[in-house]
């Protein structure tokens, strides 16, 4: 058994921010990816993408500072920087599918090892099902990167041969970001890109269940 | 003379049929047209297809308007909320139809209406249960260049009803920031269109560079007082 520490959700979060470059335009999607935001480089200026029409998205106002009218895609109060635009829901989804953006960084359900996705039903019996954006977010961008855990509550591996869950698009995925290991999802399979210290390959490949490229 | 400004609500909604398809605009809490969605309760049309991102939350507005039981069918791409539970009790007794439609799709086919395109291949949704007519038959798709696309629908509406911010008589408008969201759209899509604004400028003093709907697309605007609310208003900073 090797000896190793997850990547806490903001050294998850700081390890995604490092791979994103200056002057890219990036989405980043409901709930944990939304974190990148505060780990990005010093000096570096990247342009946040919001689903409902907007670029040079800026963090949340201060306390009482909130406008119903500028929100992101999780309804919650944001800000416009400087050279930020607002536009209509056509172009804004437009934007992404005709692949102006140039990461997309999504949470998962499941990631196959060559790279579709299912990040928006469970389908549970009786579930009301909803994706909003998902699947044109998924598709659209020049790279899509999925954020989070490598296991299920349950010790499952969310990296699978293939996805049980409902399908969000199919080999979609460039990078799977995790709390044990960075992971690219390629036609031949997963290959890896770095791991947690303390944790060798073997153990990586027997909690995924997969082979992985070294 | 043109003059597209309506002196109340009722009188602008005053011909909305039974069976009518109404596009509704509002993303969250940002334009939302929450005046015109109670204008359509008290109006009374029923048998209605209502398009919009959401199924309504909470018990007001559009919420407001399922619980007439006067809504027959929704599309919108992401009708589970925390607090949707008028569209979810109705949707579990199967007193509402669904058509769920991944949001960028459901934009397009908007703006495909509007502009007169009868149906476009698109990438989103190709290989997911969303590439699916409501029987389980799959959609056309067609591989174009090595990618697989869908083949998808315009969605026309008979009414649109949305916010923006402000209007002059010929039905010209601009908006307030990402209350925007699917205003212009649907405003293009819908046979007739009704939009609030908070305030009514004189003709030719919108700066034409910085207009964004041109009112060939708008047949009534009605001003509404600009108060702090929840629902898709005006939150003055405290």
């Amino acid at each position: 058994m090797s000896n190793y520490q997850r990547r806490s959700k903001d050294q998850l979060a700081r390890r995604v921010a490092q791979d994103i470059h200056d002057g890219a335009y990036v989405n980043l999607g409901i709930g944990q990816p939304t974190l990148v935001a505060n780990h990005l480089p010093p000096g570096i200026e990247v342009v946040l993408h919001s689903e409902n029409g907007i670029l040079g998205m800026g963090p949340a106002p201060s306390p009482g500072e909130g406008d119903y009218d500028l929100i992101n895609a999780g309804k919650q109060p944001v800000t416009l920087l400087p050279g930020g635009a607002y536009f209509h829901h056509a172009d804004s989804f437009a934007m992404m599918r005709g692949g102006h953006l140039d990461i997309c960084v999504l949470g998962a359900f499941q990631v196959s090892a060559t790279g579709d996705l299912a990040n928006w039903s469970t389908s549970e019996p009786g579930s009301i099902p909803a994706v909003g954006g998902a699947m044109d977010l998924a598709i659209g961008a020049k790279q899509t990167w999925v954020m989070m855990d490598l296991l299920t509550k349950q010790g499952e591996s969310k990296v699978v041969a293939q996805c049980s869950y409902p399908l969000t698009g199919l080999a979609c995925v460039k990078r799977i970001y995790s709390d044990l290991a960075t992971l690219a999802c390629t036609p031949e399979g997963l290959a890896l890109i770095d791991k947690v210290d303390g944790l060798d390959l073997a153990e990586l490949e027997r909690l995924v269940g997969l082979p992985i490229q070294p | 003379m043109i003059d597209k400004i309506a002196g109340t609500i009722s009188e602008a909604l005053h011909r909305v049929q039974d069976g009518a398809t109404v596009l509704i605009g509002g993303f969250g809490t940002a334009g939302i047209p929450s005046e015109l969605i109670n204008g359509l309760i008290e109006q009374g049309a029923r048998e209605l297809t209502v398009v919009n991102n959401n199924a309504g939350n909470g018990d007001t507005g559009l919420a407001a308007l399922l619980k007439t039981g006067r809504v027959r069918k929704i599309i919108c791409s992401f009708p589970r909320q925390a607090d949707s539970h008028v569209f979810d009790a109705l949707y579990r007794s199967g007193k509402i139809e669904l058509e769920l439609v991944p949001q960028g799709n459901l934009a397009e086919r908007l703006r495909a209406a509007g502009a007169g395109v009868g149906a476009f291949f698109t990438p989103t949704g190709y290989g997911t249960d969303l590439a699916r007519h409501a029987d389980g038959s799959p959609k056309e798709t067609r591989v174009i260049d090595g990618k697989p696309y869908v083949l998808e629908y315009p969605i026309h509406g008979d009414l649109a009803l949305i916010k923006a911010e402000r209007g002059d008589r010929w039905g010209n408008l601009v908006y307030r920031k990402a209350a925007r969201n699917f205003g212009p759209v649907m405003a293009t899509a819908a046979k007739a269109t009704v939009a609030t604004v908070h305030e009514i400028a004189e003709l030719g003093t919108i700066d034409p560079e910085s207009i964004v709907t041109p009112g060939i697309h708008v047949s009534k605007i009605v001003r509404i007082a600009h108060v702090a609310t929840q629902a898709g208003g005006f939150k003055q900073a405290a």
